[in-house]
């Protein structure tokens, strides 16, 4: 299995990502934001970062890059998509996930280890984990603050799309203690949380992230 | 707002993605802020002109207007 990683100016975590795919067991690719096709991957992951220096809003500007267009077509065909961090606020600003990532409530960058709590194992992402299970990754933003409508909370929660909740104390406010939701189709994931930097004892606070790139594995094999 | 001398990055990454979505005809973008303030009647002008000087604006790359609602 290919899975793209794109590159925007100002992405921090693709090289991570791209490792976490090869740690995975798949291969690689690594897309640029001025390309128009996604040279055939069988998955695509938005990785962290400051894209476009966040400006405007995080995640703005990149939501409008050449590559995106791809990414919203593929993710029309079910192509799984991945976003994290700035990724996720992609995907938010990108109208690909619902609700949007504001300042966190104590005005700080968090940076730390944080536990969460799966929510969904009926997503592309999430198929090899396991509905209350709880994985030690960093998570590392200033504005992590997921929040959403109360109509399309509840939608979100009535269809299984929260995928992940912060376990413990709510670290920036997010709604709900959420940090991570899927599309209607399950097929598209953001999460603030970095399961990319987790995947190896050496070099994170576990190997748990490792499983959501295993997991869309699975789904192509099945 | 950025004083116009001032180079205002964003303001173009703006502009560029306004061409991408298929606008076209907008000469520039600069990019500033937008503070609303709830005061007391007694606050004089001479004080709002103090408090954006002295604390929302930075006068050395920013110009501001005050305005009562």
């Amino acid at each position: 299995m290919r899975i793209g990683v794109i590159t925007f100016p100002g992405t921090l975590d693709d090289v991570d990502a791209a490792r976490a795919v090869r740690y995975a067991g798949a291969q690689p690719v690594s897309l640029w934001h001025g390309d128009r096709d996604l040279a055939g991957v069988d998955a695509v992951v938005v990785p962290g970062g400051f894209s476009y220096g966040d400006y405007l809003r995080a995640g703005a500007i990149a939501s409008l890059a050449p590559i995106m267009t791809e990414v919203a077509a593929a993710a029309r065909r079910g192509v799984p998509v991945l976003g994290i961090c700035n990724g996720f606020q992609i995907l938010c600003e990108a109208g690909l996930l619902p609700g949007a990532l504001v300042r966190n409530d104590g005005l700080r960058f968090v940076c730390r280890d944080q536990r969460l709590r799966v929510e969904s194992a009926a997503t592309a992402w999430t198929a090899g984990l396991r509905v209350g299970q709880e994985l030690l990754v960093p998570l590392k933003s200033g504005e992590g603050r997921y929040v959403v409508d109360a109509a399309t909370r509840a939608e979100l929660a009535g269809e299984g799309r929260i995928v992940f909740r912060y376990a413990g104390a709510n670290p920036n406010g997010a709604t709900d203690a959420i940090a991570g939701v899927a599309s209607a189709d399950g097929r598209v994931v953001g999460l603030m949380p970095h399961p990319e930097h987790a995947i190896d004892p050496l070099t994170g606070p576990s190997a748990d992230g490792l499983a959501l790139f295993t997991s869309v594995l699975l789904r192509a094999a099945a | 707002m950025p004083k116009p001398e001032i180079l205002d990055p964003q303001g173009q990454a703006v502009a560029r993605a306004l061409a991408r979505i298929g606008i076209a005809g907008v000469a520039g973008v600069r990019q500033g802020k937008h503070f609303e303030l709830e005061v007391d009647d007694t606050l004089d002008d001479a004080t709002l002109h103090r408090i954006a000087g002295d604390l929302l604006a930075n006068p050395v790359i920013e110009d501001w207007t005050v305005t009562r609602l």
